[in-house]
């Protein structure tokens, strides 16, 4: 349940957190979040000492490893400046679980003041950049498939939507059953595979019943579920990262 | 053995009371709450939603819904209570009409439980009150009025007084002080039995009535 | 392991079975769609949902002394209270009232609590008939079979199934799969039976500690019938079952028929106070209350785990995942399966034996979203998680620390030890844009049904750093 949000006027300069998958496979997607934020007139800090969230190690029970390698991100983000996240899953982690996590210890206090600063890129640009955004691209259309943790941890599949709907020749398509998670659930894919199969064949079923021509999400776990099982299939239905579609769409190409 | 179970249990329960957060302050819960011809509506559409028959009445003609009713569906005999609230009404309107039979019994149920479960077509009782927003009636069985009177012939019909309308489950137990006097049985009652068991799909008469009549006595 | 190869079998069986896929489907969808249409101000079920997990939290933090108000207001009221520590004591207490009344026959109301007792073949061991007389679960008796679904226990078989079977079963009666008629004839069947039978057994959906009230949900009106026709009525219920004030249970109804089936109430709702009482001519002459702890107290212990037991069996958390969905609940191979299933069977049974259940999730919280008391499942599963693999033994699960090896801690180390160190990290993941054109990304499982995710050329910390992106 997400609680009431309250968000900050527009700040100077932001933290920009990577996680590890958009680091590894999709760089693409974190070097668009953080073109569309400076692009907006706020400075955009990386700080090369992040590593990961901790989130796989904290679903798989090893709590000590994830607490070991949060400490190590709340040193390299300091500053009081706010934290954009691309993704659901990684900010619900650092938003919701790193207060459980610490919780007790003597490090609360400064676990709490971190996990307040953490956003998840959409509800940033929405509610604390107000983007306004101007669709350059060719008539599209779109599927979009919201994370679980941005849906239900973040509650930001309204500003996922509203982004979106800003394209003005995006043509959003719903699929049935969209609040449905992907099968993906990170070593969950891994650990049960015939029941993930079974979950994201009938995800991709539902998207390519739409007649979309492309798959946006928020979150890289689910791209690369669904887009690897798109793939697979060898369908003709491309996904792209949300940052990465909606900077590609909207920045305007020199010449 | 129960009691060396009732002393290990409670001795584990208190031993090791989890640290629980205090509960927070209840939260008020809206409830609804309707003028008397709203609530009337409410009441019956949502009785009628599950297949139960309403039928509103001026209190002073009811029995002649019931005759009517009673008559059309072609019920043969009706189980009503001699001693019961509504009694007089039906045996003065009753008079010497021969359809349906009037039958009643004040015997323990085991002593005629063989006519009562394949025999009676139809029983008629009181209830103490009914609520809105769910469409149900609220029946306190008692001595004259019994238990198996709502539940085991095939049609049931149920008197109430729209007086006794309260809008909600909630309203009923606090107005009327429940906890002080829970009767042996407390019902509530909000359609005929019914089952989605076999492929979701709704089948009524189960095991309870098939068909429930309510008349709701209006002082209009 | 052997665990795990069973649920994996089961698994396996179940999305093999495209017509239990299908009815599964249908059945979840028509669910969640009544349960949505219930709800219509999503402001108003926030503040009903707070209300129900308020009041079963404030019942629990008074358990043992609910519980004993409760023992003194029955006993006050004429119906004797029975406690068992476990199954095997819960049905000798049964076993015995059965053999005081020298009854041959045990007419059951549909109750969660005598699946966990495995009451049936437990009595029939002794010689006892047990009848199921909730539709859905007599159908399964039929078919030898446990319930799938805690609500809903027949609800992956088709009509036609059922009408095999009791053409099967009842070679007399006409083959019909029409389910009008279908219901007529278990109507008449299971009519002579609660005619003849001397014990009722039903469970219990909320016991009432000020009053000393039993409350059963039902549809059908077996559950009136197994409470109200035969002399003597026997009422079984774990010891979480108790609310304190009868100004509670009206929420929580609504809670619950609504969460369930998407019904705003059930035809019959049957509070139970007392026996049949002087003059009165109908009702049992004798109720017993029979409180199972069965590993409930020692899920108390835990202040994060005791939340399980604010679970009012809804089923509306199984009807909600997308896991349930796909396998059914036959799967599970517990008494309650899907979400709460794995929270609360491995917490009584033990991590080592059922310790697989916390694992099998995506956390995708579906199940958090529409629970009626805000059991966080998702959290719970996590702790659990947590809890089958830690090494101390400080911990108060039993089983504990049962799924952990030596390969799997030792990759999580690994692991760790190279994300905490940003110097290692950089290195590592540099390595792996280079290694990649080289080494295919064999993910094993994964890429059964996908193709490898593709290693990007440079990480997004070297493209930030090429960007212009300051540091700090």
């Amino acid at each position: 349940m997400p609680e009431q949000k309250r968000y900050p006027a527009k700040p100077k300069r932001v933290y920009f957190f990577a996680t590890c998958l958009v680091d590894l496979l999709f760089p693409e997607a974190g070097l668009a979040g953080m073109q569309l934020i400076r692009r907006e007139g706020v400075e955009v800090i990386f700080p090369q000492d992040q590593t990961c969230c901790g989130q796989p190690a904290w679903n798989s029970g090893y709590r000590d490893e994830a607490r070991e390698v949060a400490l190590q991100q709340l040193a390299c983000f300091t500053e009081d400046h706010p934290i954009v996240v691309p993704s659901g899953s990684c900010a619900g982690m650092m938003r919701h679980h790193y207060p459980e996590m610490f919780a007790g210890s003597a490090d609360q206090g400064r676990v709490e003041a971190f996990s307040s600063r953490v956003y998840e890129l959409t509800e940033f640009l929405v509610h604390v950049l107000k983007i306004a955004l101007q669709d350059l691209g060719e008539p599209v259309r779109v599927a979009l498939h919201t994370s679980c943790s941005a849906r239900r941890e973040m509650g930001v599949a309204e500003e996922h939507e509203a982004l979106l709907k800003q394209l003005s020749k995006v043509e959003l398509m719903t699929q049935a059953r969209k609040e449905e998670c992907c099968g993906f659930g990170g070593t969950f894919a891994v650990k049960q595979p015939a029941i993930s199969a079974e979950m994201v064949s009938d995800k991709a079923n539902a998207i390519a019943d739409t007649g979309a021509d492309l798959l946006v999400s928020g979150d890289c776990g689910c791209l690369m579920n669904i887009g690897g099982h798109l793939d697979y299939r060898q369908a003709s239905i491309d996904s792209r990262h949300i940052a990465s579609f909606i900077w590609e769409r909207t920045h305007a190409t020199e010449g | 053995m129960t009691a060396k179970a009732r002393d290990a249990i409670l001795r584990r329960l208190r031993n090791k009371q989890p640290g629980f957060d205090t509960p927070s302050q209840p939260v008020a819960i809206e409830t609804p709450s309707w003028p008397m011809e709203a609530r009337i509506a409410q009441f019956k559409s949502m009785l009628e939603t599950v297949r139960a028959e309403v039928h509103v009445t001026a209190a002073a003609h009811w029995t002649e819904t019931l005759k009517s009713v009673a008559e059309e569906k072609q019920i043969s005999n009706l189980l009503y209570a001699k001693q019961g609230p509504l009694a007089q009404a039906i045996e003065r309107a009753w008079g010497d009409t021969l359809l349906p039979k009037l039958v009643c019994e004040e015997r323990p149920v085991d002593e005629w439980k063989e006519q009562i479960f394949f025999h009676i077509d139809a029983a008629v009782t009181s209830a103490r009150a009914a609520i809105a927003e769910t469409g149900s009636l609220i029946l306190w069985p008692d001595a004259f009025e019994p238990r198996t009177w709502s539940l085991v012939p095939p049609v049931h019909f149920v008197v109430v007084d729209a007086e006794k309308l309260y809008n909600t489950f909630a309203e009923a137990v606090e107005a009327e002080q429940w906890a002080q006097q829970m009767p042996t049985n407390a019902l509530l009652i909000s359609g005929p039995s019914k089952s989605a068991d076999i492929q979701q799909t709704l089948a009524y008469g189960v095991h309870g009535p098939t068909e429930l009549i309510v008349i709701l006595k209006t002082s209009s | 392991m052997q665990q795990r190869a069973d649920f994996n079998h089961r698994v396996e069986q179940a999305l093999g079975n495209a017509q239990l896929k299908a009815s599964l489907r249908s059945a979840m969808d028509g669910l969640m769609a009544s349960r949505k249409a219930c709800f219509p101000d999503a402001d108003a079920l926030d503040a009903l949902r707070l209300r129900g997990a308020q009041i079963r939290a404030n019942a629990l933090s008074k358990l043992p002394q609910l519980l004993q108000q409760l023992e003194q207001r029955c006993t006050e009221n004429g119906i004797r209270v029975h406690w068992a520590e476990s199954v095997d004591e819960a049905n000798g207490i049964v076993l015995d009232i059965m053999r005081q009344h020298q009854a041959e026959l045990l007419i059951k109301g549909k109750s969660m609590v005598s699946e966990e007792m495995d009451l049936n073949r437990f009595l029939e061991s002794h010689g006892i008939e047990c009848l199921e007389s909730d539709l859905g679960e007599y159908i399964l008796q039929l078919a030898g079979e446990p319930p799938s679904h805690i609500v809903a226990p027949a609800i992956h078989k088709t009509r036609q199934d059922i009408a095999r079977l009791f053409k099967e079963k009842f070679p007399d009666i006409p083959y019909s799969d029409d389910v009008d008629t279908l219901t007529g004839n278990a109507r008449g069947i299971l009519r002579k039976k609660f005619y003849a039978a001397r014990v009722g057994l039903s469970g219990v959906n909320f016991a009432v500690a000020e009053s000393g009230t039993l409350c059963l949900v039902e549809n059908e009106g077996n559950g009136r019938m197994c409470t109200t026709v035969p002399p003597v009525h026997i009422a079984v219920t774990g010891i979480e079952k108790v609310v304190e004030k009868l100004a509670h249970v009206p929420p929580l109804l609504k809670l619950l028929t609504r969460s369930a089936t998407g019904q705003p109430i059930t035809t019959y709702f049957n509070m139970i106070s007392s026996p049949r009482k002087t003059g009165e001519k109908d009702g049992p002459k004798e109720v017993h209350l029979l409180l199972l702890d069965n590993g409930r107290s020692r899920i108390y212990e835990d202040s994060e785990l005791v939340n399980t037991l604010r679970c009012i069996r809804c089923g509306a958390c199984m009807n909600h995942c997308p896991i349930y969905t796909r396998i059914g609940g036959h799967a599970y191979g517990t008494t309650i399966p899907g979400p709460i299933g794995s929270i609360l069977e491995p917490q009584k049974a033990g991590l080592d034996s059922l310790g697989e259940l916390p694992v099998a999730s995506t956390l995708c919280g579906a199940c958090a979203e529409v629970c009626p008391v805000r059991i966080p499942i998702p959290r719970l599963l996590n702790r659990l998680r947590y809890e089958r693999i830690r090494s101390d033994r400080d911990g108060a699960s039993h089983g504990q620390g049962s799924g952990r090896t030596v390969k799997e801690a030792a990759i999580w180390q690994a692991w760790s030890w190279l994300h905490r160190s940003p110097r290692r990290y950089r290195l590592a993941m540099a390595l792996a844009t280079r290694l990649c054109k080289i080494l295919p990304l064999g993910l094993g499982p994964w890429t059964r049904v996908r193709k490898p995710p593709r290693i990007a050329a440079r990480t997004l910390h070297q493209r930030a750093r090429e960007e212009g992106f300051n540091d700090r």
